[in-house]
C-alpha cells in the first residue's frame, strides 16, 4: 500500500530524515517510536503533503501512485488521513459543517453523489456511537475551546467518518488521560479492516497496551534503526532509548 | 465685466429657465456636468412637485460651497464632477436576447452563488420569459402589504402619491447639509425606495423579494426612506449578492430610517458592486450615507451589512438613539480583495437614557487591499446609563493587505459604560493544512474559515440571504491565497 524508498527530507536546509525505508501493507498496524526530534512528526507530515518540508531524494508510492504527484487534498481524498498531534482551532465552523464539506469533497473525487444534510446527520450519529463520542461535541466549532482529550477524540471521530485506507496518527496519545486513551485506542481498533492500514506514531509504549501493532519501528536521527514485532516496544520501554542509541 | 457676467449667471441659474432643457425633456439622459439646469432637468423629468425642486436646489447650492472630504483612509484620483452624467432614463429594452450572449465569467459567478435562472437573466439584462412576470410578482406582493396599510414603493412614486409623508421625513435624519455626498445625492438623486409601516403593524414579509427582482436598474444616486410608526416592525433587505456591473462609476446613496416609540426596523444589505479589475480600474466608487433615528422610547434599529464589492467604499451606517431605552445594533462584514479600499464603520450617538448599542465589525482583507473600520460611540450628558459594546476584528490574508481600526469614543456622562474590543488575526498555515488534509482544497478552506470568522454577523441576516452571503464571501476571496 505504502512504500517509502530512501527518503531524505529537510526543513530550512537542515536534514531531518535521511535514507528512510518503510513498507506498509493492507491490514497492518505499524508503530513508529523514537525519542523527541527523531523525525517522527516530519515523516507523518511528508506523507500527508505538508509543503513546509523539502524532499531531497527518495520516493513514496501509495497504492501504486507516486505520492509526490498528488497535492495534499488529493492524498486525503484518496484515503490518507492524518491524526494531528496539535489539532488546530477553526473558530465559527461547526464540526458537522466541516466534516460534511470534507466528506462530500471525497465523494465527489470518487464520483459519488454528495450526501444530503439528513443523510450526513444519520451517518454522523452512527460514527459517534462507534467511537464513543458524546453528541454535543459535534455541534461545537472545530477544536474551539476543546480540552486536549476532546481534540484527540475529535480526530478519531473524523477518521471514522472519512474511513481512510491509510491512517497516520501523530502522537495521538500524548497528553491523554487513561479514559481518553481508551477511547482513542478503541476507535482505532474498531476501524481496523482487511483493506486499510494504520501507522501509529508514539513516544511511549503506553498506547500499545491498547493498540496491538504488527510491526514496531524505531526512528532515530531520521532513520529507522530497528524494526521488529510488538515485543520490541516492550523491550524499548524497559531499556529506554539509550539502549538503542548505544547499539547504534 | 465680472459683475455683468455674474448677473447673467444669476439670471440663468436663479430663475425658472425658459429655454433649453425643457424642450429636451424627451432626452434619455442629461448632458454631462452638474449645474442648476441639471437639477431642474432631473426634477422636470420626474414631474416633481415644487417642494422637491426646492429641496434639490437648496441641496445643490449648498453642495457647491462644500469640499470633498479627505479624512478617510482611501486613495483615489480626483473625481471630476463635471464630466459625469447625472440622469439617464432606466433602460427599457433588454440588452440581450438570451443568456448565451452574456459574459461567461459573469454566468459562472451566478452559478457559484446559486442564483435562480430567471433572476440571472434579469440581473444580466436578458429578456425575461413571460412566465417570470416581475410585474405580477410585484403586484401580488403589494396587495399583501396594502391590506395592512403598508406603503412600499419607489421613491418617485412616493413623491407623487404621498407628498406629505415625504415632505415630513425626507432629510429629517440626513439633512442635505450633512456631508458632501449627502448634499450631492439630495440634489440629483435618481430614485430609490420608500417604506411606511403604520402604527402597530408587523410587516408580514421581508421587504426583500420584490427588491431583488427589481434591483437591477436602481441608478447611481439612490435614496431610501423607511418610517416605522409606533409599535410597528419591519425587516428590510437591500442589495444583491450578484455582482452588478454599472457604467456609472460614482455612486452616492442615502438611506434614512425613522423608528417611533416601540418600533423595530431591521435593515440588511449585501453590496457587491463591481470592484474593478485586478488593478482596481473601472470599479465603482460607493459613497453612502446611511442613518437611522430611534425617535421614540424603546425603539430599535439594526444595521446588518455584508460589503464585498466596489473599488472604494465609504460608508458609516449610523444611529441616533434619541428615545429613552432605545437600542441600536451594527453588524458588519467587509471584505476587500485585489486593490479594493473600504473605509467603513458606524456611529452610535446616545442621547436618551438607558440606551444600548452593539457594534460587531468583521473586516477581511486580502490581495493588496486596504480595509478600515472607523467608528464613533458618543454618549451625551443626558444619556444616563448608556451602554455600548464594540468588537472590531480584522482578518488578514496574505502579507500585502492592510487592516486599520479608528475607534473614536466620546463619553458625556459618568454613568455610561463603553467597551471596545479589537483583534487582528491571520488565517494560519496550520488551519489551511488541516483543511487540505481533510480533502478540502485551498479555496474551499478559505471559504470555510472566513465564513466561520464572520458567522456572528451572517447569522443576523435573513435566512435566504445568509446562505447566499456565505457563498459570496468564498467567491469574493477566490485566488487570494497561493
Amino acid at each position: 500500500m505504502l512504500k517509502i524508498k530512501d527518503l531524505s527530507v529537510s526543513v530550512h536546509g537542515k536534514i531531518i530524515i535521511e535514507g528512510l525505508n518503510l513498507e506498509v501493507n493492507e491490514g497492518e498496524v505499524h508503530a513508529i517510536m523514537g525519542p523527541n526530534g527523531s523525525g517522527k512528526s516530519t515523516l507523518a507530515s511528508v506523507i500527508a503533503g505538508r509543503e513546509l518540508f523539502t524532499v531531497e531524494s527518495g520516493e513514496i508510492t501509495y497504492l501504486g501512485q507516486n505520492l509526490f504527484d498528488m497535492p495534499a487534498e488529493e492524498r486525503a481524498r484518496e484515503g490518507i488521513f492524518m491524526g494531528f498531534q496539535y489539532p488546530v482551532e477553526i473558530p465559527g465552523v461547526s464540526i458537522a459543517n466541516f466534516m460534511r464539506t470534507a466528506l462530500n469533497e471525497k465523494r465527489k473525487h470518487l464520483g459519488l453523489e454528495p450526501l444530503t444534510g439528513a443523510e450526513f446527520l444519520k451517518l454522523m450519529e452512527e460514527k459517534k456511537k462507534m467511537v464513543d463520542i458524546h453528541s454535543k461535541l459535534t455541534n461545537r466549532a472545530v477544536n474551539e475551546g476543546f480540552s486536549g482529550g476532546e481534540k484527540k477524540k475529535n480526530e478519531i471521530f473524523q477518521m471514522a467518518l472519512l474511513e481512510p485506507r491509510l491512517a497516520i496518527l501523530d502522537e495521538t496519545d500524548s497528553g491523554l488521560d487513561i479514559d481518553a486513551l481508551k477511547v482513542v485506542a478503541n476507535g482505532v481498533n474498531k476501524l481496523k479492516r482487511e483493506d486499510n492500514a494504520t501507522i501509529v506514531i508514539t513516544h511511549y509504549q503506553r498506547l500499545l497496551d491498547y493498540i496491538v501493532p504488527d510491526f514496531v519501528h524505531v526512528l532515530y536521527d531520521g532513520r529507522i534503526i530497528r524494526s521488529g514485532p510488538k515485543e520490541l516496544a516492550m523491550e524499548l520501554e524497559e531499556k529506554g532509548y539509550d539502549w538503542i542509541k548505544q547499539e547504534k | 465685466m465680472e459683475d455683468k457676467n455674474n448677473d447673467i449667471l444669476n439670471e440663468v441659474t436663479g430663475s425658472d429657465y425658459k429655454y433649453g432643457f425643457y424642450t429636451d425633456i424627451d432626452m434619455d439622459q442629461a448632458p454631462p456636468g452638474l449645474t442648476e439646469d441639471t437639477v431642474r432637468f432631473i426634477s422636470a423629468k420626474k414631474n416633481e412637485p415644487e417642494f422637491m425642486l426646492e429641496f434639490r436646489l437648496k441641496a445643490f447650492r449648498y453642495w457647491q460651497t462644500m469640499q470633498e472630504p479627505e479624512w478617510a483612509h482611501l486613495e483615489y484620483p480626483p473625481i471630476n464632477y463635471q464630466d459625469k452624467i447625472y440622469y439617464s432614463a432606466p433602460r427599457k429594452k433588454p440588452k440581450y436576447e438570451s443568456l448565451d450572449e452574456v459574459d461567461p465569467e459573469l454566468l459562472e459567478t451566478f452559478d457559484k452563488l446559486g442564483i435562480p435562472l430567471d433572476e440571472r437573466k434579469k440581473l444580466a439584462g436578458v429578456a425575461v420569459d413571460a412566465v417570470m412576470d416581475s410585474v405580477s410578482v410585484g403586484s401580488t406582493f403589494k396587495k399583501t402589504l396594502s391590506e395592512q396599510g403598508i406603503i412600499f414603493c419607489s421613491f418617485s412614486e412616493a413623491v407623487q402619491k404621498y407628498p406629505d409623508l415625504v415632505k415630513k421625513y425626507m432629510g429629517s435624519v440626513v439633512p442635505h447639509t450633512d456631508n458632501f455626498f449627502a448634499a450631492l445625492n439630495s440634489a440629483v438623486f435618481s430614485d430609490g425606495s420608500f417604506a411606511y409601516i403604520p402604527k402597530g403593524v408587523k410587516c408580514p414579509l421581508e421587504l426583500s423579494t420584490y427588491f431583488r427582482i427589481n434591483a437591477a436598474n436602481t441608478g447611481q444616486f439612490e435614496r431610501t426612506l423607511i418610517v416605522a410608526e409606533e409599535g410597528s416592525y419591519v425587516s428590510y433587505m437591500e442589495g444583491c449578492t450578484a455582482p452588478i456591473r454599472d457604467e456609472h462609476q460614482l455612486h452616492a446613496a442615502i438611506v434614512e430610517i425613522v423608528a417611533h416609540k416601540d418600533a423595530e426596523v431591521k435593515y440588511s444589505t449585501v453590496q457587491n458592486w463591481w470592484p474593478g479589475d485586478k488593478d482596481g480600474k473601472g470599479g465603482v466608487y460607493n459613497f453612502v450615507t446611511k442613518r437611522g433615528i430611534c425617535e421614540g422610547e424603546n425603539s430599535k434599529i439594526s444595521w446588518t451589512q455584508v460589503e464585498t464589492g466596489s473599488a472604494i467604499t465609504w460608508k458609516y451606517p449610523s444611529l441616533i438613539l434619541k428615545g429613552d431605552r432605545s437600542t441600536g445594533e451594527f453588524y458588519s462584514v467587509a471584505v476587500t480583495n485585489k486593490r479594493q479600499q473600504a473605509d467603513t464603520g458606524t456611529k452610535m450617538i446616545h442621547l436618551g437614557k438607558d440606551t444600548k448599542s452593539t457594534i460587531i465589525s468583521k473586516g477581511i482583507s486580502a490581495g493588496r487591499s486596504n480595509n478600515s473600520y472607523r467608528g464613533l460611540v458618543k454618549t451625551s450628558r443626558r444619556a444616563e446609563n448608556a451602554r455600548n459594546f464594540s468588537q472590531c476584528d480584522s482578518l488578514l490574508l496574505g502579507d500585502q493587505s492592510g487592516a486599520h481600526t479608528f475607534p473614536y469614543i466620546e463619553v458625556g456622562n459618568r454613568s455610561s459604560i463603553v467597551e471596545h474590543e479589537a483583534t487582528t488575526s491571520k488565517i494560519s498555515e496550520d488551519q489551511l493544512f488541516y483543511c487540505l488534509q481533510r480533502g478540502i482544497d485551498m479555496e474551499g478552506a478559505i471559504g470555510l474559515i472566513v465564513n466561520g470568522y464572520a458567522k456572528e454577523v451572517l447569522s443576523k441576516l435573513p435566512m435566504e440571504f445568509a446562505v447566499e452571503a456565505q457563498k459570496l464571501l468564498s467567491v469574493s476571496l477566490e485566488g487570494s491565497v497561493g
